[in-house]
């Protein structure tokens, strides 16, 4: 294997070119990035580079002599259009064709999106970095009513960082329980009652029927329409300066058609994040892999996730067998209201919360997730020391099950 | 000069945070029976490695699992790319005490 292209240069990319390199491959990379911007850090675009306080140029994640690595290629601000596996050809936007020996698919996800939003000023999503200099320089200008459709992480997060700017905050979720899913009805009301800790708003089990927008002709006649209010579904108009979206990602994989890769909710691997295609394997948001700890065969949109992956993918590239995933809990953490939330592990259906230190009333405690009698997950707010420990004490869902049926 | 503790108040695996009378929290911990400093705050992003686990003599943050050597505060792995800045200890008729290093990081 001489050559290999990376599609995608965000955390994952840029990880799994450090992994072939750690893995001993000295052969040439191409990596294919569509924003321009080198590799960067998302976590903070919701929070302290968000509020004003970071830089861009504290997110850089690459370091000036990665960069200078002579074999290794940034093509950044092209878009990966098509990939022809037989060829071994990678197509891009402008027409350009790469010949490559292998392929790493990490083109990640994009933002959901909300019927009646196209073309509407003041409507955003959050996902890249230039998102979030076009919504920072409106909560920043000062447009004080602010609405936030969905209340998971990002959505949490964004709310959390435009209250903490003085702004008026509403958030929308569709569901009964916010973050319901991930962290289980009991916790998923804990977390979210951070909200109204700070005064901040939550409707909750409440749809979005459509937003209401300027007509047109205002704004100095530049003909731009801007959002005014979101119309909920139960017919309640809130009014709003600026919306964001926070409704979930989907994986980015509309320009593999035709590749012959399957592709179901992600690029269907492996968990050697080995695709159906010898030479093309997967990895970070856009992959999806059976994990060995959960036994979920699910895509996993944790930053840890595409720090880590990338090592087994470039395993299983170099050697042609899919390698071994390593069991480790997944993990992701969320910083909003002066909390910090992390969880490691499996807290989904079937997994029950126990508090095991502190209490959810004074929002520093920790609650183990226990299955069959196994800690399966444990949930941490404000207490990092305790959560540290009790992540490596956890068993992954396959083994706790099979300890019960044995 | 601070005196912290009495050193059966940091056990080996232990670790605390001291935050006054210092210009930053500095984080000390027990490796199997030597006692290291560091500044506490990580360099990558803000997190507490007094909060986070201790093997050998490194530390790793419990936020994005960067660790430190903590002979040197060299980074080992990424997320962080900056050392954290050391500070000597001594132990002097039972108890801890930490000089803390004064001037910029290393």
């Amino acid at each position: 294997m001489k050559s290999v292209t990376v599609v995608g240069a965000s955390l994952a990319g840029l990880s799994t070119v450090r992994a072939l390199r750690a893995e001993g491959y000295d052969g040439s990379i191409t990596v294919v990035g569509e924003e321009r911007h080198q590799p960067y850090d998302r976590p903070p675009l919701s929070k302290g580079f968000l509020n004003g306080d970071l830089d861009t140029d504290v997110l850089a994640l690459g370091s000036p002599d990665e960069y200078a690595d002579p074999a290794v290629r940034w093509l950044l601000g092209e878009r990966a259009v098509r990939l022809d596996p037989a060829a071994r050809t990678l197509t891009l936007a402008g027409g350009r064709e790469l010949r490559t020996d292998a392929v790493v698919i990490a083109t990640g996800a994009a933002p959901r999106t909300i019927p009646g939003a196209e073309g509407l000023a003041g409507v955003h999503t959050l996902r890249t970095l230039d998102d979030a200099v076009a919504l920072r320089a409106e909560l920043l200008g000062g447009l004080p009513r602010v609405v936030v459709i969905g209340a998971g992480f990002i959505g949490a997060e964004v709310a959390s960082t435009a209250h903490a700017l003085g702004l008026d905050v509403t958030v929308v979720e569709a569901a009964e329980v916010p973050l319901e899913r991930v962290l289980g009805r009991a916790m998923g009301l804990v977390c979210s009652s951070l909200h109204a800790d700070h005064g901040v708003r939550l409707l909750c089990g409440t749809g979005v029927a459509a937003f209401t927008g300027s007509s047109g002709t205002g704004n100095g006649g530049t003909g731009e329409r801007r959002v005014t209010g979101v119309r909920l579904s139960d017919g309640r108009v809130l009014p709003a300066d600026v919306v964001v979206v926070g409704v979930g990602v989907r994986p980015a994989t509309e320009w593999l058609a035709g590749s012959g890769l399957a592709v179901d909710d992600g690029v269907v691997c492996d968990a050697g994040c080995a695709t159906g295609v010898p030479g093309v394997v997967a990895v970070g948001d856009v992959a999806r892999c059976p994990d060995p700890f959960t036994g979920l065969h699910t895509r996993i949109e944790h930053w840890t996730n595409a720090t880590e992956q990338p090592r087994t993918a470039a395993r299983t590239l170099l050697s042609g067998t899919s390698a071994a995933a390593p069991v480790r809990p997944p993990y992701f953490w969320s910083d909003q209201y002066r909390a910090r939330i992390q969880l490691a592990g499996y807290a989904g259906p079937g997994a029950e919360p126990e508090i095991v230190e502190g209490d959810p009333d004074s929002r520093s405690f920790v609650a183990v997730y226990r299955r069959h009698g196994h800690d399966v997950a444990v949930l941490a707010v404000n207490q990092a020391k305790l959560f540290s420990r009790l992540r490596r004490t956890l068993t992954p869902v396959p083994a706790a099950a099979a300890a019960t049926t044995r | 000069m601070i005196t912290v503790c009495r050193i059966e108040d940091l056990p080996p695996g232990e670790s605390l945070r001291v935050t006054e009378g210092v210009p930053a929290p500095v984080a000390l911990f027990n490796a199997d029976g030597t006692v290291y400093a560091v500044d506490d705050t990580c360099t990558h992003q803000d997190a507490s490695l007094a909060d986070g686990w201790l093997e050998g003599c490194f530390i790793e943050c419990p936020l994005h699992a960067a660790a430190f050597d903590l002979r040197t505060g060299q980074p080992t792995c990424p997320p962080a790319k900056e050392p954290v800045r050391t500070h000597r200890v001594t132990v002097e008729d039972g108890f801890v005490v930490l000089h803390v290093t004064v001037g910029e990081p290393v």
